[in-house]
């Protein structure tokens, strides 16, 4: 919510109170005054929205019905959140069986429709201003008794209420000082759109003649009255309509504006605006699978300040090689991986003076990625997520999900498709694959998520896997299956793999190739065998420190590294690794380190590299 | 391998709804019922007005089954409900089965293409603006979304009425405004009671899709390369369709509601407009079925919408407690 909105907000509700207190005292004369020589006037003269059927100003029949129409709302309103509390609060106090009787209860008068129940009381109540103050106070009970529910319970399962009451303090003081501080202000916020809906519920029953009755005065008496005379003056029927219509948008913005005050309700995030990027040069056909040439992404956050996620990041992946990516969370490697897939969000801004895939160059973002792109992507490239339930659509089947894939590149039928799916789950040693292929994703266990996942892979002729941290929220014991399955596969199709894992170890196992990536930018580019000879990097070395700690003693947290790397939106000059890096010296903490070689197929940034004696 | 059955929890989820049905009907019988016995007063009294003759009132408390104990009136009303009987209108000294029977099907109508109007406009508008605030560009017209929606949804469909009246037959005088006639008498009245929920239904269904865009399956999606329709219209829509459906029965709901007041401004030979007249005419028999039929029919979409939802999402009996 703007600012402007929230000082809309307060205004308007300062000019509403400011009409209901002032205008019945200023306004009586001209609002009482009957004239019938001059009735039904249209606007004009004397009388700004025209003459009712008696030829009473309008406008101030408008303005003095605001207190009638205000009083009654917010009283309802007080009177049916005060109702509703002790509603909701009773089943914290009364036994197991009638607190389920209530909820029951209260969650059926919910779903019913405010008007339905209001216009049930007003015939037993028969309206008037007392009448209708009840009937809507009583309509309006059902949503703060459930409201009120809801936000006890969440409270009572809430860490600090369960940490107070293992210290030991007494109920009366846990209600005052954890829970109603906690339950007050959502509350108080409902109240606010409430007295709008009860504005909005009052001047229909008045409009109905079932609320408040003439010579009471509210909005929606006068919209009654003048309804039939809409033919000689349409202003009459519009002032007080225009009056329901604005005050019920000023409690609402009022009930806005005091959520954003209170603290309840995040401003909304920003969707960012795109700034052009540098187009991707052309590509060379036959040649690598990914060739990227400083890369960058860069990711806008609701704040406006920047993530510069991937910096000036130079790689290739050969045919058929398994290229392992691995770093600290945050340090870019995953959205590498999501750049090379054409797989960012529409917020991220890509720029790389080359970015191709398969031969073929990305436009940039990998959005309006034409037919011929797409089919490439689609059957030549799979990728597998880290989170294997939350990567399936949760509506539809696992084999449809599938076989989807078959179905719109390879223009397979639909049961070619599924048949080819089930053949798929077979080969990545899923049992009982036709089953399977017939279930949801919530009824399987992570682990063959994971090897549906890759089987979706299969379903074309994959050229490159990109895989995202995929074994890191299954267990270890799956871990490693699904590890050997990704090697198989590789093995099998002579399919290349870019493998994104915070664990060197898992990288070790199954690729040929390491890249160590810190803070956006690749440190180290070496191949697995020089893991073990001695990475030239200090930040390798500290990651390979870790793991062999891991492996000694598994008890040791992984982070055995002191400090945590940089601010992403920071830019800092000279070497992001100088203050945690033990050979910082000289033009380390100044000058940036360029990507350049230290051995056969072996790249590091670093002005000291270990085993360099220069 | 785990691999759970759906099938029992989905079969108790269902009679748990049934349940649910039953009982709500049940109640709403029940109040209806108690509803001449929580007048203030004598109701036979209050119905006939002060001045009525004492033999009059004590006629119409006979009328109203007044004279007998309450459990024996309880289980007369029961039985009489059982066999379709309704009573007797006081102003009209019809039977009320049929005095419903012949306006029900003008409000089903009214409500039913308000419902198609919402259903159609609501999730378009909310698809397309789903995919302009997506797609981050037309930050203008996405704006223009929020602020014009915002303001359909607080607009109450009597006020909605009242203007297109003003607009439509009193200025420009191109549509009727009053009764049901042709065709054209139905599109004012149906404009007017679509469109504040069309505008709500729009709403949620941009709220959900956008939270549904970021999810990780779409991005397995992308990753299958589809074109941009079968993304939104095959992966995004139907995982937005629980919680728009949810928002549709309200709607329904509100709509069964909303007729009662647009009946009244339009003049529609409806429900709506009958049992307002029975109320200010303290035609209690009349008000008792009124309330009855459109409390059950409430209650009933509200069980469709429930089962419909199962349908459509395979977690949602899962989910329930
Ligand atoms: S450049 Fe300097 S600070 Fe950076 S890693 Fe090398 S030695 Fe350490």
């Amino acid at each position: 919510m703007s600012p402007l909105a929230r000082f809309t907000a307060w205004a308007g509700l300062a000019i509403l109170v400011a009409v209901a207190v002032l205008a019945p005292i200023l306004l009586d004369g001209p609002a009482g005054r009957i004239d019938p020589a001059n009735a039904l006037l249209p606007p004009g003269g004397g009388h700004p929205l025209g003459t009712d059927e008696l030829g009473r100003d309008v406008l101030a029949r408008v303005l003095v019905a605001t207190r009638l129409s205000l009083g009654i709302s917010v009283t309802a309103t007080a009177l049916g959140v005060a109702l509703g509390v002790l509603v909701g609060a009773l089943p914290a106090v009364v036994g197991r069986r009638a607190a389920r009787l209530i909820g029951a209860g209260v969650n059926l008068a919910v779903a019913f429709p405010a008007l339905l129940l209001a216009l049930f009381v007003a015939a037993i109540t028969g309206g008037g201003v007392y009448g209708s103050t009840l009937v809507i106070a009583l309509a309006l009970a059902p949503v703060f008794a459930r409201l009120t529910q809801t936000l006890a319970a969440s409270v009572q399962g809430a860490e600090y209420v369960a940490a107070a009451r293992l210290l030991g303090v007494g109920r009366a003081r846990l209600l005052l000082r954890h829970v109603v501080p906690n339950v007050a202000g959502p509350i108080l916020v409902t109240a606010m759109i409430g007295i709008s809906g009860a504005l909005i519920v009052l001047s229909g029953l008045s409009f109905l003649g079932l609320g408040v009755q003439s010579p009471d005065v509210d909005w929606g008496v006068l919209l009654n009255q003048a309804l039939n005379r809409m033919y000689t003056n349409p202003a009459y029927a519009l002032a007080p309509a225009a009056a329901v219509v604005v005050g019920g948008l000023v409690f609402s913005l009022v009930g806005d504006a005091l959520a954003v005050t209170l603290g309840l309700q995040p401003p909304p995030p920003r969707r960012g605006g795109r700034t052009p990027r540098r187009a991707a040069a052309v590509g060379d056909p036959g040649g690598a699978l990914v060739h990227a040439e400083r890369l960058a992404v860069t990711v806008p956050l609701p704040n406006g300040a920047d993530v510069r996620a991937v910096r000036d990041v130079t790689f290739t992946v050969a045919p058929g090689e398994r290229v392992g990516v691995v770093g600290e969370s945050g340090c870019g490697k995953t959205m590498t991986a999501l750049a090379v897939a054409g797989l960012t969000g529409p917020e991220a801004r890509i720029g790389a003076d080359r970015l191709e895939v398969l031969g073929e160059p990305l436009p940039p973002g990998g959005r309006g990625a034409g037919r011929r792109l797409r089919r490439t992507l689609g059957t030549s490239l799979a990728f597998v997520f880290q989170d294997p339930l939350g990567s399936f659509n949760p509506v539809s089947r696992i084999g449809g999900q599938l076989a989807e894939v078959a179905v719109v590149h390879a223009g397979l039928t639909r049961r070619d498709a599924l048949r080819r799916a089930v053949t798929r789950l077979a080969d990545v040693r899923i049992a009982d694959p036709e089953r399977v292929a017939r279930r949801y994703p919530h009824e399987l266990s992570g682990g063959m998520l994971q090897r549906g996942m890759i089987a979706m892979g299969l379903m074309n002729r994959p050229r490159l896997i990109v895989a995202d941290e995929p074994t890191t929220a299954l267990d270890v014991t799956v871990q490693r299956e699904v590890l050997a399955l990704l090697d198989r596969v590789c093995g099998e199709t002579g399919a290349g793999l870019l493998l994104i894992s915070h664990d060197l170890a898992v990288v070790a196992q199954t690729c040929e190739r390491v890249l160590v990536m810190y803070a956006g930018r690749i440190v180290e580019d070496l191949p697995v065998a020089a893991l073990t000879t001695g990475p030239a990097h200090p930040y390798t070395r500290v990651l390979l420190a870790s793991v062999v700690d891991m492996a000694t003693d598994r008890s040791r947290p992984l982070a055995a590294i002191p400090g945590r790397p940089p601010d992403a939106t920071a830019d800092p000059p000279g070497c992001a690794f100088a203050p945690r890096c033990p050979r910082a010296a000289g033009r380390c903490a100044t000058e940036l380190p360029e990507l350049i070689p230290v051995g056969d197929g072996h790249r590091a940034a670093c002005w000291h590299p270990i085993g360099d004696t220069a | 391998m785990a691999t759970p059955t759906a099938a029992p929890s989905r079969g108790r989820y269902l009679a748990r709804r049934v349940l649910r049905l039953l009982v709500s009907l049940w109640i709403v019988l029940t109040l209806s019922f108690l509803m001449v016995h929580l007048i203030p007063g004598d109701p036979a009294r209050a119905s006939l007005g002060l001045t009525a003759p004492q033999e009059l009132v004590e006629s119409r408390r006979a009328e109203l089954g007044l004279d007998r104990p309450l459990p024996v009136q309880y289980l007369t009303y029961l039985g009489d409900l059982a066999r379709g009987d309704l009573g007797v209108s006081f102003t009209s000294r019809l039977p009320v089965s049929r005095l419903i029977g012949e306006r029900i099907l003008a409000t089903l109508h009214l409500a039913g293409l308000a419902l198609v109007v919402v259903l159609i406009a609501g999730v378009a508008a909310g698809l397309l603006a789903t995919v302009v605030a997506h797609s981050g560009r037309h930050r203008g017209t996405d704006l223009a979304f929020s602020g014009g929606s915002g303001v359909l949804v607080a607009m109450p469909e009597f006020v909605t009425a009242v203007g297109l009246v003003a607009a439509f037959g009193v200025t420009l005088r191109w549509l009727p405004v009053a009764g049901l006639a042709g065709p054209d008498s139905y599109l004012l009245p149906v404009l007017a009671l679509a469109s504040g929920p069309a505008a709500a239904l729009a709403r949620i269904v941009r709220a959900e899709g956008l939270r549904v865009l970021d999810l990780e399956y779409i991005r397995t999606a992308r990753a299958k390369r589809l074109t941009r329709s079968r993304l939104y219209l095959r992966h995004a829509l139907p995982n937005c369709l629980t919680a728009t459906l949810t928002v549709a029965g309200l709607t329904l709901s509100s709509l069964v509601a909303g007729t009662v007041l647009i009946e009244n401004v339009f003049a529609w030979p409806g429900l709506g407009s009958a049992i307002v007249s029975s109320i200010t005419q303290k035609d209690y028999p009349l008000t008792q079925g009124l309330i009855l039929v459109l409390s059950g029919i409430v209650l009933l979409v509200n069980f469709a919408v429930d089962l419909l939802i199962m349908a459509v999402d395979p977690r949602s009996a899962l989910g329930e407690v």
